[in-house]
């Protein structure tokens, strides 16, 4: 199935935000991740799958002024 | 000065410098600067991951009980603000939010049209909304209107360090606005911040200037005692200038003089 990360067209098997997130090699404590609009806390990152279509945020906190 | 505090949002400040986390060339420096500044507000961005410079995450070196602002640098829409607060939010960074709307990159002048429209949007929604602005009064008094916490007018171009080219028309602010002035953008030295804490702004937010230096942790200290200064010179209401001299010493009463 085809999903949206970060705004690339990606090409993906059949997993969670959990294995994704993991797949990437991201280290989680540093992560804010949106799925669909909606931010996911990393509890709940193991009981969302990903679905055809889904648009995928990787965010983190960084330096700004 | 002690009781000297600046509330915004619900929460209490007794130090007027707010501070960033941009340039930083070793973001472990933050902490220490945080201490040495005493500042007790300090702005962060979000950006999608890899975007930016190297691993880590810029929230490990704010400690505890520094309240962080999250900026919504980035945006170049109402909407597209928005949805960065509610990010912000949503990941635990907590109600402020500063409202940076740009789509100018040479100045990197404020959109304060589609400031406006977020500030309505954010502070329906319960955020503690700073919009960063030009200093334009009618603008100021809408932005109020809407919900704004406080109003955020530039001093000069992000990280310019010209100091306070717009002082008259942050003077205007100063003078009629009901929501706290936090001077933001240009201010490049301890002078400037004390300058404009002497106008009568309730805070400063410096980044560029604390970051650049070449030490950072004394460069907080510098700023730290400059807005301190600044604020001490408002409360105890300056002395007029003059045009003509006017002398300290009196004038009469000279040895040898006749009576």
């Amino acid at each position: 199935m085809q999903i949206t990360i970060n705004g690339q067209l990606e090409r993906i098997a059949q997993e969670t935000l959990e294995e994704m997130v993991r797949r990437k090699g991201l280290a989680p404590e540093h992560l804010v991740l949106e799925h669909n609009r909606e931010v996911v806390p990393r509890e709940r990152w193991a009981q969302v799958a990903l679905q055809e279509g889904d648009v995928v945020e990787l965010l983190r906190f960084v330096g700004g002024g | 000065m002690d009781d000297d505090v600046l509330t915004i949002g619900g929460h209490g400040f007794t130090s007027r410098l707010f501070t960033g986390t941009g340039k930083f060339a070793d973001d472990a420096r933050i902490p220490r600067m945080l201490a040495s500044s005493g500042s007790q507000m300090i702005t962060v961005a979000l950006r999608r991951i890899d975007a930016e410079a190297g691993p880590g995450n810029v929230l490990d070196h704010i400690p505890p009980g520094v309240t962080l602002l999250p900026n919504t640098s980035g945006a170049r829409t109402a909407e597209e603000a928005v949805r960065i607060a509610r990010i912000a939010r949503a990941a635990g960074c907590g109600d402020f939010i500063k409202i940076e709307v740009i789509t100018d990159t040479k100045y990197l002048m404020p959109d304060n049209w589609e400031t406006l429209k977020a500030t309505g949007i954010l502070a329906e929604e319960g955020f503690v909304v700073l919009p960063y602005v030009l200093p334009d009064l009618t603008l100021a008094k809408r932005l109020e209107d809407a919900g704004a916490a406080a109003v955020m007018p530039l001093g000069a171009p992000i990280g310019s360090n010209r100091g306070l080219e717009t002082a008259s028309l942050i003077a205007l602010l100063i003078e009629n606005c009901r929501v706290p002035v936090v001077v933001d953008a240009g201010i490049g030295r301890p002078s400037h911040a004390a300058a404009a804490m002497e106008m009568g702004a309730d805070a400063v937010l410096v980044n560029t200037a604390i970051a650049t230096a070449e030490d950072p942790v004394a460069m907080g200290r510098a700023f730290a005692l400059a807005v301190t200064a600044g604020r001490m010179a408002f409360l105890a209401r300056m002395a007029e200038e003059s045009r003509e001299a006017r002398a300290s010493s009196p004038l009469t009463g000279f040895l040898g003089a006749e009576d």
